[in-house]
Order: C-alpha cells, then structure tokens, then sequence
C-alpha cells in the first residue's frame, strides 16, 4: 500500500500540486485521471521520487519514502517498476536485454536463470521471437509490452504507469490495459496508474483519483464516477458527444 | 546575474562529478559497459585521428621546408622541426579538439536523448546510479584510450611528414630520419600523453553533464551538443596554456 498525505509541489513559485491526500491500495489497480497539465505526471513522478516534493508524506507501507537518503531509497526502488509515456527502453540493447538489465544490475542469478525469467516475462505479456529485436524495431504497442516486462522482470511490489496507452489504437490500448490489470491481480502488486483515456477509466479502474488544477476533486471507483454529481469530473468524462450519450443513458 | 548562473552551473558539475565516481552497484556490468566505450569512443576514433595526423604531418613538414630555405640550416632540421611540432603541440591539443567534435557531441547527445527520452528516468528508478552508470564508463574508456590515439597521431603524423617531404622533393629520407632522431627529448612524450590524458577527461566531463542536465526535446539536445563542443574545446585551449606552463616550465 503506498499512502500519500498533503503532498505540495511547486516549480519556480508555481503551485502545481496542492494539499493531495490518496491511498493506492494492494492488488488494485488504482487511476490518477485528469486533464493534460493537471498534475498527473508530477504527482506520480513525486511518488517515486524523481521530483522532490516541497511537504507532505508519501509512505510505501511503514516507510517514510520521501524522508529517506538515497541509499535507502535504493532499497525501496528495486522493488519498483515503471513503464513510462515514451516506453523509455534503452535505445542501443536488444528487447531481450532490456528486459534482463535490471535482472544483471541487482542479482547474482546465472545466465540460465536470467534467461528464463527474461522468456518468462516476454510470454507473459505475449512477446515471442523478438528476443534479438532493437526498440526502434518495434511498434508501439509492442514497445510497452516489453516495457512492462521489464517492469515486472524483478517482480517488483509496485508497479507505476504513466499514460500506458497513449499512442495506441484502442485494441491495443485495451489489451494492454487488460494486461496492467491482470498483472496487479496476479502478482499482488500496488499499481498507479496515470491516464485521461476514459476506456482505461471504464476498463480497469478500480480505484479512481480525479485531480484538477493540481487538487484532489474526487475520489471512487469505475461504477460510481459514471453516477457522480461532480460538475469538474463531468466535464472531463463525458467530454466528447458519444460520452455525452452514455451519461443520458446512465442517468435514465 | 550571470555569475551566480556560472556558479550554479559549476556547483552542478561537480556535483554530478561525485555522482559519477560513487561505488558501482555491479563492477562486472560496469567493466562490459568500459569495454563497450572503449570500442565506441575509442576504436572508432583511429580513422578520423589517423587521418589528420596523417595530413596535419605533411604540412608541418612542408611549411617548415618552406619557411627554412637557407644554405645555413641543415635539412635535417625538417624533420626535426616536424617531429617537435607534432608531439608537443599537434598530437595531443589539435587531436583533442578534434575529438571534442567527434566524441564530445556524440557523448552530449546521446546522454541527452536519453534524458528527454526518459530513458535515465527509467534507471533511477530501478535503482540505478545513473550518474555513474552512463558517465564513468566513458571517462575509464577515454582515460586509456586517448592517450593511445595520441601515440597514434605521433607516428602517423611523422610518417605524413616523411611522406610528403620526399615525395615534394624538399627532404631526403634519410635527412628525414636523421632528424626524427635528432635531440629527441622523452620527456616531450610524457608532456603530450598528460596533457590529452586531462583533455580526456575535460572532454567527457564537460560533454556528458551538458547532456545529462537536458531539459526539453530534441531542440535542446541539439543546442547542449553544440555546448558540449564549445565549452570542451575552450576548456582544452585553457587547459593547454597551464599545463604548458606547469609541465614544460
């Protein structure tokens, strides 16, 4: 479980978080929703402390995280995965590599041990014979497959994913959504989710943050954000015509 | 306004500077990644340092045939002239800053795209040192390997001049190399590989904090090769000056 208590961040004098108070709870697939610039990004990217943050608590179970010194932090990191906007696969090394460099960085396993967990997570989430592949051979789609499974390739507490499908079409977007989902379930795992696709929303979302302006606007799950009363959630879900027609539908 | 950016800037060099030569997490995953460099920055650096040398030598050669057209002074002193000019100055600050250029802005943008990219995102928060991860590797691998490009140069650039010299007609061979041996100081050897042994360093330094601190796309990255090249080769020439002094003095 990761807690965070009154989180506030701010760039040159500019607020961009303010007062944010969540828990993200184990084996659940917990959403960060809002619009472009709202603070999604910053948050998460506080949470696992790539940005430091001005006050607030952010504990993963009994730990003060951001109160920790790098060293310890370290501890707390290898138990992280992250798959991020852009993938962020290392350019020069092959799918296969990638998938292994956390496994070579932190363990003392053999090379066949290393192997089968590479194979491993690559089936896991249904990547075959593209081992020896380089990134920029690679679609979309199968880019953040491989991300994933670099994520999860030291079988990680807590996985965070920052806008998991922008750039796909929407099978793709709902395949790898699905399989977020089906990775927290299995593994247990605390998982962070940042997204404005309202298919993810409907999809996985079994605990949902809305956060607008850099504030906390609501909180609840896939079912009760379809029947909110909140006028700034609203405008965010049923933003496009089709969406517009489904809260009618809803609300008859 | 400016002072307090110089400082800042520098403050965060050598900070990053301590990041860089932290403990590695793996040496064997750190000595892979070395042997990686040396091929990168290294090997593939002999073509480029031959090649000027190898021209850089028989211009030194002719000019100097030129310059020294006179009854009084034995020819001899060409390849003197050529041998001196090239091991105290040529081979180790004109190689130098022609390595700026190549490896400099490779080194800033590839540690930039990897910024931007959010690829050193992505080691921080395995764990990963990123810092020295990325940068220490380079400067082991330029440490050792410059200094080998400078023994390179020496000896293409001399055999440029002797090529040039005889073929021009302005030098015989074996006044060539009777003057190649002439009043050979060892000392001049050391002087060359110390200096490009710092050059090495000032190189990858400068070059991989302006790449590693990016922020935006790839405009900037752009813009931080660029910096990478200038800010090196401008340290290189001031470098030059005080180690000249220190070293030769």
């Amino acid at each position: 479980m990761i807690t965070v208590k009154h989180l506030e961040k701010s760039f040159n004098g500019h607020v961009v978080l303010h007062d944010i108070s969540i828990t993200f709870e184990t084996g659940k697939t917990n959403l960060i929703i809002g619009r472009s610039g709202s603070g999604k990004t910053v948050l998460l990217k506080s949470i696992v402390g790539l940005h430091e943050i001005d006050s607030g608590e952010i504990w993963f179970e009994d730990t003060l995280f951001n109160k920790l010194d790098f060293k310890e932090k370290k501890k707390i990191r290898k138990e992280m995965g992250m798959l991020f906007q852009g993938s962020a696969l290392f350019d020069s090394l092959t799918v296969e590599q990638n998938v292994r460099f956390p496994i070579d960085m932190f363990t003392d396993q053999t090379l066949e041990e290393k192997n089968e967990r590479v194979n491993f997570c690559l089936q896991r989430v249904n990547i075959t014979n593209a081992n020896n592949l380089y990134p920029s051979e690679l679609s979309g789609g199968m880019k953040k497959r491989v991300a994933i499974a670099r994520a999860i390739s030291l079988q990680p507490k807590y996985l965070f994913c920052d806008e998991p499908n922008s750039g796909l079409d929407p099978p793709n977007a709902i395949l790898i959504d699905a399989l977020i989902k089906e990775i927290t379930e299995e593994y247990m795992i605390t998982t962070i989710v940042n997204t404005h696709d309202i298919n993810s929303v409907i999809e996985i979302g079994t605990n949902i943050v809305f956060i607008n302006e850099g504030k906390k606007c609501w909180e609840g799950n896939k079912d009760e954000i379809l029947h909110s009363d909140n006028e700034e959630l609203n405008d965010f879900i049923f933003a496009n015509a089709l969406a517009k027609q489904l809260k009618k539908h809803v609300g008859k | 306004m400016a002072m307090i950016k110089f400082l800042t800037q520098f403050g965060r060099y050598f900070l990053l500077l301590r990041k860089v030569f932290s403990r590695p997490e793996k040496p064997y995953v750190y000595y892979k990644q070395t042997m990686h460099e040396l091929l990168y920055l290294g090997f593939y650096s002999i073509g480029i340092t031959a090649i000027i040398s190898f021209f850089m030598g028989a211009v030194i050669t002719l000019q100097t045939a030129y310059n020294t057209e006179n009854p009084i002074y034995p020819t001899y002193l060409i390849g003197l002239g050529c041998r001196d000019s090239i091991i105290l100055e040529f081979s180790s600050t004109i190689t130098a800053l022609i390595l700026a250029g190549k490896v400099g802005s490779s080194i800033a943008s590839e540690i930039g795209t990897m910024r931007v990219t959010e690829q050193i995102d992505a080691l921080e928060i395995m764990g990963v040192n990123s810092a020295s991860y990325l940068i220490l590797p380079k400067i082991i691998a330029t440490l050792f390997f410059f200094p080998i490009l400078t023994l390179l140069s020496i000896c293409v650039g001399i055999l440029g001049g002797w090529a040039a010299g005889t073929s021009a007609g302005v030098i015989t061979s074996a006044n060539f190399i009777y003057g190649i041996q002439y009043a050979f100081i060892p000392y001049y050897i050391v002087y060359s590989l110390t200096k490009m042994f710092v050059f090495a360093f000032i190189i990858t330094s400068i070059s991989s904090f302006q790449g590693y601190y990016v922020e935006g796309g790839s405009l900037e990255v752009g813009r931080a090769s660029t910096k990478a090249v200038v800010f090196s080769s401008v340290m290189i020439l001031l470098f030059n000056v005080i180690l000249t002094q220190l070293l030769l003095s």
